[in-house]
């Protein structure tokens, strides 16, 4: 079985024509891979059907504007593997995605 | 439908809160200043204005579906099939399905028939934020009067 980051990766690699041997753990999606906020949606909107979740870009944009939380911790793709990872327990354990 | 005003969606004819549909009801104008150019001597409807069609169906899909809290703005046209030539004085039943709703965006299926025959479809995407000033509410506000939009669909 994949992990999420696979699965993420190749969405990615997929959606955005990036090479995926370039696609690493520690890549961020913006600064390192270069993608934009429109072709983020379509990343988004494959993994909320990949995973069946509803990835909060909204909530995560307004904290990175409001200097609550930094783009690392949403973009760079081992935390949001581990964000998509807790969105999916979430809904395993019954709470709305 | 006033070409010139982007007013392509003439009638609300159904919105299925439901199952997220809606149908709407655009006629093509005779005459417009739009077939003089696009061409002169065979008057057809422009793609991009087809596209805006089922864009603005969608976009009172979504309106909908939001409760009228947030507008809908055009953001990809993932695919568009201009299956057949649209003429000047048609009818065009224009329906749209929504298939992803997501975190400040959405994505429709929509598509566009005259006669029952499929005539174009598209795959559109948008993000809607909530509405930025009150005359662009006030503003659909009066254009969903003006298209018969069944407002007792809302939520109260």
């Amino acid at each position: 079985m994949s992990t999420t980051f696979d699965q993420v990766a190749t969405i990615i690699a997929e959606t955005c024509d990036i090479p995926r041997d370039t696609i690493t753990p520690d890549s961020h999606a913006i600064d390192d891979l270069g993608i934009d906020s429109l072709d983020f949606l379509d990343i988004a909107f494959a993994i909320d059907k990949a995973f069946g979740i509803k990835l909060p870009l909204e909530k995560w944009t307004q904290e990175v504007n409001d200097g609550k939380a930094t783009t690392e911790q949403y973009f760079v793709l081992k935390n949001l593997c581990a964000r998509i990872d807790e969105l999916v327990a979430a809904k395993g354990a019954g709470a709305p995605s | 439908m006033r070409i010139e005003y982007f007013q392509l969606i003439d009638r609300i004819i159904d919105l299925d809160m439901d199952k997220k549909t809606i149908s709407v009801e655009a006629q093509v104008p005779k005459e417009s200043t739009i077939f003089e150019g696009h061409f002169p001597g065979y008057p057809i409807m422009p793609g991009v204005l087809l596209i805006e069609s089922m864009a603005q169906t969608s976009g009172w899909l979504l309106l909908a579906l939001m409760n009228f809290e947030r507008m809908p703005f055009l953001a990809a046209v993932k695919e568009a099939k201009m299956r057949g030539f649209v003429s000047p004085g048609e009818l065009l039943i224009v329906e749209a399905s929504l298939v992803h709703e997501g975190s400040g965006y959405a994505i429709t299926d929509t598509k566009i028939k005259v006669a029952g025959k499929l005539r174009c479809n598209s795959t559109i995407m948008f993000t809607h934020i909530p509405f930025p000033n009150p005359d662009l509410r006030v503003h659909m506000d009066a254009q969903a009067q003006r298209i018969g939009f069944p407002k007792q669909a809302l939520l109260p």
